[in-house]
């Protein structure tokens, strides 16, 4: 994709959460689409033979006991970090 | 790289009182002072280094056993979560934030009895090779106050060539510890994918994120390793240590009938005239030593920025999520409703290249592009593995430039965010492929620091240190 809409940098904004100014919204309009263009060039690579590598450990299924442990930090020691919160729970804005 | 003893002569010097741990902090916390303008350090830790200084000079007095880096100072890219003062990431939106808890390199530095003394400046949560996207300030190159220092850890790396501290932790996901040491004249290590925790530094790229030493010397690089490496209850991508471990012995003949490959693809790149001068040198000092040094084309590792480019924002954009203004950082006071408070605390908290790089991972993740993208990135990641893989059957370490050209100007790529990104064009394969590399000094060009990189096997750190020792001593 050589270019991107004003829709559609408004839809990746909205996907990631992001309210964008005007001039931002300009301004990915141009860059967006050379970052995509670069990556482009995997398209004409052949990986028919090939399975996707997710992960460069090849460590499979590591598992740890289930029980608690205390470690550094205290709930107490988290939640103080939050704007809000009320009974050891992160309190947020009406949702509706 | 100014006179600080060598990190093992430090710590014994500390262990047997000849030298006291609040002396060398103090040195530090001088050297810090005097040179600010280079803008490498975000947060000085006075109190708690003084603090810990003063604990470690009690009991080497009592007769207690340190540890192998006792009383040394270092210097934490402030993407490492500590206690003492503040982690920012170099972000507006961590700006306030005081970790809860610590990285698991940092507690383990610290129980080997080294003194964190200071938080260093990165592009903002370590996207960028400049260092020119923190939103703070930018670092300026050690050697040229009007060039970079390289990124993301650029401030890490100029602390220790200005001498601030004998060495510094960082991070390299696409080449951040490898290319700031190519550009300010300082040794980079990026150990294998897994053998450092990340537990504690503030997630990047979960399939590439890697933490290592910056140093004046490979010995410092391979004792700072030895010490933060190993398995990690925390963090469940951690591989086994060598069983030998990574301190090196002292060897003659490192270099002797070592098969090095030159990679024909990163040697034609592009290379600024002075850089490819250099590092010709090098290669001909390595074989003048006696290594046997033969070209090898890699065609994949040209195809790694783009993997990278595809596969990083994408992890980013899924490790920035937390960042949403409800538990902690920047939250938009204003805010009327959860969705809007979610908009408008990214929106104020994060810079710009946060926000390219969060909206490309979305892009490149969503249904329709999913397959196009990051499937595809995965599975020519494999084609680069595998490439790899087969060169390392004939050849021991692969050799190239760490950068294609010097340190450039401050201000000189900033506004081209592809440019900004062909910065990584030769660290980058071995980030997508996990394997050790490493940057250290070549010859200057035009006054300017060059790095050579060197690049090992999977889990052959220790090949790769001992090597690069050797290397050290006879190149530059």
């Amino acid at each position: 994709m050589s270019k991107l809409t004003r829709d559609d940098v408004l839809k990746l904004a909205a996907l990631s959460r992001l309210k964008l100014t005007e001039d931002e919204i300009d301004r990915f309009s141009v860059e967006l689409p050379k970052i995509l263009d670069y990556v482009e060039i995997l398209q004409d690579v052949d990986t028919a033979s090939l399975e996707p590598t997710y992960q460069l450990t090849g460590l499979k299924n590591v598992m740890r006991a289930d029980e608690v442990k205390a470690y550094q930090a205290k709930p107490e020691d988290l939640l103080k970090l939050s704007p809000s919160t009320e009974k050891n729970q992160y309190k947020v804005r009406r949702v509706l | 790289m100014t006179d600080w003893p060598s990190l093992s002569d430090i710590a014994s010097q500390v262990q047997s009182g000849k030298l006291s741990a609040t002396q060398l902090v103090n040195k530090s916390l001088e050297s810090i002072e005097k040179k600010k303008d280079f803008d490498a350090i975000i947060s000085v830790y006075k109190d708690r280094a003084q603090a810990h200084a003063n604990e470690i000079d009690e009991r080497v007095r009592a007769g207690e056993k340190i540890g192998p880096l006792a009383g040394v100072p270092f210097i934490a890219k402030d993407n490492f979560l500590t206690f003492g003062g503040k982690t920012t990431a170099a972000s507006k939106y961590l700006k306030d934030f005081e970790a809860p808890y610590q990285a698991t390199a940092i507690e383990r530095l610290e129980e080997a009895g080294a003194i964190c003394v200071a938080k260093a400046n990165l592009d903002a949560w370590a996207h960028g090779s400049s260092t020119e996207n923190s939103d703070f300030f930018t670092t300026k190159n050690p050697h040229d106050k009007t060039r970079v220092p390289g990124g993301s850890s650029g401030g890490s790396t100029a602390a220790v060539v200005l001498g601030m501290a004998p060495f510094a932790i960082g991070s390299d996901t696409g080449g951040s510890i490898r290319q700031p040491a190519g550009f300010s004249g300082c040794v980079g290590y990026k150990p294998t994918y897994g053998l450092v925790s990340r537990s504690g530094v503030v997630a990047m790229a979960s399939s590439t994120d890697v933490i290592g030493p910056l140093t004046r010397s490979v010995e410092g690089a391979a004792l700072v390793l030895d010490v933060m490496s190993g398995k990690d209850e925390l963090d469940s991508t951690t591989i086994e240590k060598d069983k030998l471990g990574y301190r090196l012995e002292v060897t003659g003949d490192g270099l002797k009938g070592k098969k090095v490959g030159v990679v024909r693809e990163y040697m034609d790149e592009g290379l600024q005239p002075g850089v490819k001068k250099s590092i010709e040198q090098a290669i001909e000092q390595l074989q003048k030593a006696g290594a046997v040094v033969e070209e090898i084309s890699l065609p994949s590792v040209m195809l790694a920025l783009a993997v990278y480019y595809i596969i990083c924002p994408a992890e980013v954009s899924s490790n920035l999520a937390r960042y949403d203004g409800q538990r902690y950082g920047h939250s938009a006071k204003e805010a009327k409703d959860l969705m809007g408070s979610y908009l408008l605390s990214r929106e104020q908290g994060f810079g710009s290249e946060a926000k390219r790089r969060i909206m490309i991972g979305s892009h490149v993740l969503s249904s329709g592009y999913f397959d196009a993208y990051y499937q595809k990135a995965q599975t020519v990641k494999t084609k680069i593995i595998n490439e790899f893989a087969e060169a390392f059957k004939e050849y021991d370490f692969l050799v190239g430039p760490t950068s294609p050209t010097v340190a450039f100007k401050i201000g000189e790529r900033a506004n081209d965010p592809l440019q900004m990104y062909l910065a990584d064009i030769m660290t980058v394969a071995a980030n997508v492929s996990g394997n050790p590399s490493i940057s250290i000094p070549a010859a200057e060009a035009d006054g300017l620091p060059v790095g050579l990189q060197i690049i090992g096997d999977l889990r052959a750190d220790r090949a790769l240190l001992q090597f690069a020792k050797s290397a050290e001593e006879v190149i530059g």
